[in-house]
């Protein structure tokens, strides 16, 4: 099992969305965030007074997958959260040991 | 046929007395509506969300603080008597004060509708100060200083420029007579002074300014300056205690005076930051209010503009570059609006004030200086030194005194954690509930 998390623009958010539901994708927990990567932030004025905003508003999708689905999400996310631009976001892949439905404690990819 | 004469006369006054008492009560309620709502959600908008209720709470207690004065003895300070720098006690209580109109200042309404009138000006001044110590003043100190304020900066101000006997008063026999049509000096340089002084006492918010502190929410702010213009329209048309003419000529001087202002503030702003903000439109709007108040039932509908241009770009300068450059934090800029706004409106009416619009000094007699009447910018000068004067003085003393009963100014961790909790046990958003 691989956890996969994804920080994406909040305007790609749909299209990730229903990208993942049509190759069966059937779960996942979603976040809104803030944060920046080599992405600049802007600047707000008000009354003369000049505010940086450098940590901008992103989606963090969080889902844990059996291994076999991986590389496909990963496909499917990078294809539908592109943009080209800087500040389109990063994927981050890790090891999961265990996973527990806590309904009826079904344990490992069952539980998924 | 004498007595059919006698009847028509009766009716006729009657007549003109419903209609002009119709007009001031609509004016009455439409300066209420400055305050609450419009004043505090203006500010409400403008402070962090931890501080939104406490802001508008000020507002709010003053509605009722200064009510409550105003009947046993405000109204009488302001108006009873005929001092030339404060009235007396004889409407204490508000005795004498009833159907009969007081033909002084206004011979053919009620004197308890212009009572309750006046009173709605008593009730935003002070309101007007928390601009400045927004989101780091005591609540008690905050009613303990408004409520001497009132007696010691407002009362005898108000008294000097529009109670009979006053020594900047116009037309009731002032040595200095002072042009303010509805408060240029009475209202927002008293008040707009004061806010500078008490930032200046108070010292900046903690943070301040390196700490980002932007306005938590501008819908919050747009909605209050958008009251605030059609409050104002009660405050000056309202102003020529009747309504006629003079009436409608004070109330197109302030929709022009504001509209050139919101434009001007906002040209200002693209040149200097290539775009113009809503926060920016507005504020020049108010600005524009402000600096037409003095001037509204005196100037025509060009000065107007011109008066309200200037302000709008005056007043942006204030806050950007006169604030930046001295470093006090005028957290709502209080003093940058109102007090620069109402000193620019309360020279400029020396200058443009008609006698077509309102021969106060007498039929044939000029009044500004563009009327032939330039001395009339000596005597505005006058009127807006003692202004600034007493508010600054008696701010001052009343600051020191307020610190030593109550103390001014939250604790740090109070600050921290936001006026909301600490100083009303209550928050303005409880989203998650």
């Amino acid at each position: 099992m691989m956890k996969l998390e994804a920080v994406i623009q909040p305007s790609r958010f749909e299209s990730v969305k229903d990208a993942l539901r049509e190759i069966g994708v059937e779960g996942m927990t979603v976040t809104e965030v803030r944060g920046h990567g080599r992405q600049k932030g802007h600047t707000e004025v008000y009354r003369g007074r000049e505010y940086t905003v450098d940590l901008l508003p992103k989606i963090k999708l969080e889902m844990v997958l059996p291994d076999n689905l991986v590389n496909r999400v990963v496909d499917t996310i990078l294809k539908s959260a592109k943009t080209g631009k800087i500040g389109d976001g990063k994927i981050f892949l890790s090891r999961v040991d265990e996973a527990i439905r806590i309904r009826n404690e079904e344990r490992g990819e069952n539980a998924l | 046929m004498n007595d059919k004469l006698a009847q028509l006369d009766k009716d006729v006054k009657a007549a003109q007395s419903s209609a002009d008492n119709a007009w001031m009560l609509v004016s009455a309620a439409l300066v209420l509506m400055m305050t609450g709502p419009g004043l505090a959600l203006f500010y409400g908008g403008l402070v962090r969300r931890k501080n939104t209720l406490a802001i508008m709470m000020q507002s709010f207690a003053l509605m009722a603080l200064i009510t409550v004065m105003w009947a046993l003895v405000g109204y009488s300070l302001c108006f009873g008597g005929s001092g030339p720098v404060i009235g007396g006690f004889e409407h204490a209580f508000l005795r004498g004060v009833g159907a009969e109109p007081n033909p002084d200042y206004a011979g053919t309404i009620p004197q308890m509708t212009f009572m309750v009138y006046q009173l709605m000006f008593a009730v935003i001044t002070p309101a007007l100060i928390t601009g400045a110590t927004a989101e780091r003043m005591k609540f008690s100190g905050t009613v303990l200083f408004m409520v001497l304020w009132f007696l010691v900066v407002y009362a005898p101000l108000a008294h000097m420029v529009w109670g009979k006997g006053g020594f900047l008063n116009a037309s009731l026999g002032g040595r200095f007579p002072t042009l303010d049509f509805a408060g240029g000096t009475v209202v927002h340089i008293s008040s707009g002074v004061s806010a500078l002084v008490c930032a200046l006492y108070m010292g900046k918010r903690s943070g301040y300014p390196k700490q980002p502190m932007p306005p938590h929410s501008l819908v919050l702010s747009f909605i209050g300056a958008c009251l605030l213009w059609v409050g104002w329209f009660g405050f000056n048309a309202g102003s020529a205690l009747a309504a006629g003419s003079l009436a409608s000529s004070a109330f197109v001087a302030t929709h022009f005076g504001a509209a050139a202002a919101a434009l001007s503030w906002s040209a200002a702003e693209w040149v200097k930051n290539g775009r113009a903000s809503a926060l920016g439109a507005i504020s020049g709007a108010v600005a524009g209010l402000v600096a037409i108040t003095p001037a509204a039932g005196f100037v025509g509908p060009m000065p107007a503009l011109i008066i309200g241009a200037v302000a709008g770009v005056a007043c942006f300068l204030m806050v950007t570059k006169v604030k930046a450059a001295f470093g006090y934090d005028d957290a709502l800029d209080a003093f940058g609006v109102h007090g620069a706004g109402g000193t620019i409106g309360a020279l400029l009416t020396g200058v443009f004030a008609q006698q077509v619009i309102n021969p106060i000094f007498g039929v044939g007699k000029s009044v500004g200086g563009l009327d032939g009447h330039w001395g009339q910018v000596g005597n505005q000068l006058v009127g807006v030194g003692v202004a600034w004067a007493f508010a600054l003085l008696g701010t001052f003393v009343l600051l020191k005194i307020v610190d030593l009963l109550t103390g001014i100014r939250v604790p740090e961790e109070h600050e921290m954690e936001g006026l909301d909790i600490t100083q009303h046990g209550e928050e303005a958003y409880n989203l998650e509930t």
